[in-house]
């Protein structure tokens, strides 16, 4: 056990105070790397860290918080070894001079970029880049690591995981909040409380960005919030600018009262941030050294959380999503075969918007890499919602792959009373963090008792417990039998969920839908079922949120439960009306008519009830080339006239989508194969990532039936190349927006030119004109998207078709 | 903050055409959306300025060779570094309709833009006004990659500001910023009144652009 984590339990422990405000004063010039000065400048770091050991520091932070491998690399002026190892020294040496015991810190700031898929910076790059920083520190023998600054969430996921994973130093991490109480890429105390507690670090708090005036109400939330004791280093005050240099607005004097105030509210470690200095430091220890040390108090809510936001899993039922999932849909099959994401993502969005408060994501198919798939579907859903998700295998490197780069604390689907599975799941829980959804079941199979089920549960608990982790974060599946095949099999379920609630004071999960499996007209037992559930105790229902009936059952409950005050949610939900697309004329028009004018309008749920009207009719050939490609035609030539315009464009584009997608239900069901043109590749070149004008493309050449490759943005030359000759492509578009990337297009095209010469090449985006774009060898310069539309069809097509 | 409608159709190729009403809804209701979603913000500092020979500019936390920088800050002596992004907030909203919904991806991505610039013009506002009641004259931004204004400057001027830390704007390794909907730029401070030079569109050599003014 490291010592600091027994000093802290027994004394109140002092951080240090600001160090690049320091040494800026000291002579630090703009542009100049701070952490240089350990080794140019030992003697000022040392002078400095005995300053704040003097005014009575009790932890020290080494002048590290820029060292990393992107600032520092072999080959550099400085490698980050000599760096981190010079840090540590000087602190070591301050340490010894000034004669008192003391913590050393390595201080580890933001890496400097941002995260993929906002930034460039890969997650496991970034797990990288702090794996190396701990290694060093931890190998000269430095008491801790403190992760601080930190503005996403994401990041400090890397951060802690690069830590855990180079050595077993106790973690501190401290952020920068706004004065709403959010990180700068929209994390809130409660979903950062839930991460990092279920990262297992021993110390959470707050540091940069306001004064200990504005942090106050963070404090006060994080206090509640979380059972870790909390960390407060504020800057001095508020800073504004004079000349050129940042000053800030409180003296030493305000600053230490304002901390004792904070130490009392209940912060276990305070010190300071920027523009604070020993003197702030002393003030503040000879206030606060006398107050009494109290950690906060065990925290027994179930949490989940994602980037932003935290869902409590207790007496209002929480609704999980069960619509990304396989079983038993062919439509979700192929489009996991077809690797179409987008269906997947669609799922999302409308569970969202019917009501789920966290998503299920299951995406296990035999034929597929379930593991790789786990992964690319998990960043995918978090860069289009903020709800939490419940990763749902039974394979356990997909629950690992996804549970790594989920930004946040996942749900887990599942464990069970099964040695062999609780072996290989609870490890995986105790290092990212997660609630864990525990089947009532084990080698014996399911118990055919409440008692039976209750037994299990509370040997998953035990031995859940022995690897640290916590009731709380275990949710009870008591298991829901069909009631088809067994007419108690409901009632056992629910004596179970009133068991899980009394006897284990735990949380329990349902799969609701389960018991109306071989009975026509399932909704209607599931929402008796849910309702009755709901009465039992049920605190998370994993149900179909796009289903009305069960999502009466939830309202009604809630109203009348006394969970609902002034029943708004339910007002909310059924008191207005929903408006409809303004209906075409039906009566006069013919049903192609309809269709041709609901894709010209960009009506969307239009062109999908008039595609599906003319099935009847017509054969789904037909309607495409006599009905949806003119009308595509239509309005691609109004736009390359001037008369339609780039969202309008886009808007049919999606209307046609929409009836593509009811014909191409029918074709399947005829057992029919929707004939693509031929292959396309598309990709924003390497170093750009604006990838708006490469999706409008995609969108158009999908509509024209074209099977589009899209490697995405920031796309290496050898990417595109290889894939070109992988594939055989006849075409691949490239589009880039800055001029200074139009480098990169160039090289991306002359690379293809020798390895897939037969390939056409068209090029497109913002800064490109049709010289430059011949100039760099492409084949096409398309100056819109209609424009790569029409210079496909003449590719792929042959002129004949060129229109 | 009024966000200039007329600017979003003209991103999105209007041109001088009148905007239909389906677009213009779509437009208002993604402002709506970009208001909910994004918190902007922004850093100004001034430095004090030296004009060389040669084109050469001391912006005190850059220097630089720039013709036409030199000329926008000639006859300054200080000058003002500025920052603004809307924050990850823009980005998330467009990367996620990109996937779900390009039409409306991209008329966000316009009004994003339009209220970038909106909310740059306000924040340059009180600058402005506090250089007159000095009786100084604050000219117009002017941002790296600008001209001959090298992009490279982009590093120094974040990081004088410690726009990283601080508003969380961060640079790619192609210089790209990150938050997208982020700004740099220069502001000259003198005495004397600005001769209006060319800017903005007038300025640039794409001619064929059809978001040209």
């Amino acid at each position: 056990m490291y010592k600091i984590l027994e000093e802290m339990k027994k004394r109140r422990l002092f951080f240090d105070g600001g160090t690049g405000s320091i040494l800026q004063a000291k002579g630090l010039k703009a542009g100049e790397l701070p952490e240089t000065w350990n080794i140019l400048h030992p003697e000022i770091l040392v002078e400095l860290h005995k300053d704040y050991l003097k005014a009575g520091a009790d932890i020290i932070n080494t002048n590290t918080f820029g060292a990393n491998g992107l600032k520092f690399y072999p080959g550099g002026e400085f490698d980050l070894e000599q760096v981190i190892k010079a840090a540590v020294s000087n602190a070591r040496e301050a340490v010894r001079q000034a004669g008192k015991e003391a913590f050393i810190a390595l201080d580890m700031g933001p890496t400097g970029k941002l995260l993929k898929p906002l930034g460039d910076l890969d997650f496991e790059a970034a797990v990288g880049l702090y794996r190396d920083i701990a290694r060093i520190g931890a190998g000269e023998g430095v008491d801790l690591a403190l992760i601080e600054t930190m503005s996403d969430s994401y990041e400090i996921k890397a951060a802690v995981l690069g830590v855990k994973e180079a050595c077993d130093l106790p973690v501190f991490v401290t952020m920068v909040f706004d004065e709403k109480g959010k990180l700068l890429t929209g994390g809130t105390v409660e979903s950062m409380a839930a991460l990092l507690e279920g990262l297992g670090v021993d110390g959470i708090g707050v540091n940069c960005g306001l004064g200990p005036v504005q942090m106050k109400p963070i404090v006060e939330k994080l206090l509640k919030v979380t059972s870790l004791p909390v960390i407060v280093n504020p800057n001095a005050g508020l800073p504004r600018s004079q000349e050129g240099r940042t000053v800030y607005d409180i003296d030493s004097e305000a600053f230490a009262r304002e901390m004792k105030e904070i130490a009392s509210m209940g912060a276990v470690i305070v010190g300071g941030c920027c523009g604070t200095t020993p003197e702030h430091i002393k003030k503040t220890v000879d206030l606060c050294r006398e107050l009494p040390v109290s950690w906060p108090k065990e925290q027994n809510q179930t949490v989940v959380s994602s980037y932003s936001r935290a869902v409590i899993i207790g007496r209002d039922p929480v609704i999980i999503g069960e619509r990304i999932n396989p079983t038993g849909k062919s439509k979700f099959k192929q489009a996991l075969r077809d690797h179409d994401l987008e269906h997947i993502l669609r799922e999302a969005a409308v569970q969202q918007d019917n009501g789920a408060h966290i998503l299920d994501v299951n995406v296990g198919l035999p034929e597929i890499d379930e593991p790789s798939m786990m992964e690319e579907v998990i960043k995918e859903l978090q860069s289009i919602t903020e709800l939490p998700l419940q990763i749902d295998t039974s394979n356990v490197e997909a629950m690992e792959r996804g549970m790594r780069v989920y930004n946040g604390k996942p749900l887990i689907n599942s464990v069970n009373g099964k040695d062999e599975v609780m072996e290989a799941v609870f490890p995986l829980v105790k290092k990212y963090g997660g609630t864990v959804v525990a089947l009532c079941l084990d080698e014996d199979g399911i118990p055919d008792t409440a008692e039976g089920r209750i037994r299990i549960a509370e040997k998953i608990y035990d031995r859940a417990a022995r690897y640290g982790i916590k009731a709380k974060d275990i949710l009870v599946d008591g298991l829901c039998m069909t009631v088809s095949s067994d007419s108690k099999g409901a009632l056992t379920t629910l004596e179970t969920l009133r068991r899980i609630r009394d006897d284990l004071g735990g949380k329990s999960i349902l799969g609701v839908s389960n018991i109306s499996f071989g009975l026509p007209q399932r909704e209607i037992i599931n929402a008796a079922f849910f309702t009755m559930a709901l009465e039992n105790g049920l605190n998370a229902a994993i149900i179909n949120p796009n289903s009305e009936a069960m999502m009466r059952a939830y309202y009604s409950y809630r109203a009348l439960a006394g969970l609902d005050p002034q029943c708004s949610s339910y007002i909310g939900a059924y008191g207005g009306q929903k408006k409809d697309e303004i209906p075409l004329k039906e009566e006069k028009d013919t049903a192609s008519s309809r269709l041709f004018s609901s894709i010209v309008r960009g009506l969307k749920e239009g062109a999908a009830r008039s595609a599906k009207g003319l099935l009847g009719e017509q054969a789904p050939l037909e309607i495409i080339n006599q009905t949806m490609i003119p009308a595509l035609d239509f309005v691609g030539q109004g736009f390359e006239k001037g008369t339609i315009f780039l969202p309008q464009l886009l808007m049919s584009a999606e209307a046609a989508k929409a009836a593509f997608e009811v014909i191409k239900d029918e074709m399947q069901k005829l057992g029919q194969a929707q004939e693509k043109k031929g292959k396309i590749i598309l990709a924003t070149v390497q170093g750009d990532i604006h990838d708006i004008g490469k999706n409008i493309v995609k969108v158009l050449l999908e509509n024209y039936s074209y099977e589009v490759i899209d490697l995405g943005r920031d796309v290496p030359p050898e990417t595109v190349a290889d894939r070109a000759v992988l594939e055989q492509v006849p075409l691949v578009g490239l589009s880039a927006l800055m001029t200074t990337t139009v480098p990169s297009m160039e090289a991306t095209i002359r690379l293809l030119q020798k390895k897939a010469p037969w390939v056409k090449i068209m090029a497109g985006g913002a800064v490109l004109t049709r010289e430059y774009a011949e100039t760099i060898g492409a084949d096409c310069y398309c100056k819109d998207a209609m424009a790569s539309v029409n210079y496909a069809e003449s590719v792929i097509c042959g002129p004949a078709l060129k229109r | 903050m009024e966000i200039n409608r007329n600017e979003i159709f003209r991103y999105l190729g209007y041109g001088r055409a009148e905007a239909d009403e389906r677009t213009k809804e779509l437009a208002e209701s993604c402002l709506k959306e970009l208001e909910k979603e994004t918190s902007p913000k922004s850093l100004i500092r001034i430095y004090s300025l030296t004009l060389r020979e040669g084109y050469e500019i001391d912006g005190g936390c850059f220097q630089t060779v720039s013709r036409n920088l030199w000329k926008n800050l000639k006859d300054c002596s200080q000058i003002a570094v500025f920052a603004a992004t809307l924050g990850v907030g823009a980005d998330k909203l467009i990367q996620k309709y990109e996937k779900l919904e390009i039409s409306r991806a991209v008329v966000l991505q316009a009004a994003a833009t339009a209220m970038l610039e909106a909310f740059c013009d306000r924040e340059c506002q009180d600058l402005k006004e506090k250089c007159q009641s000095q009786g100084l004259y604050l000219r117009p931004r002017f941002s790296p990659g600008y001209g001959d204004f090298p992009l490279e400057n982009q590093k120094n001027l974040l990081d004088a500001l410690e726009a990283g830390k601080r508003i969380g704007i961060k640079l790619t390794d192609s210089l790209l910023m990150t938050p997208v909907k982020s700004v740099t730029a220069v502001m000259g401070i003198s005495r004397k009144a600005y001769r209006c030079e060319v800017k903005g569109c007038e300025a640039c050599e794409k001619g064929d652009c059809p978001y040209r003014r």
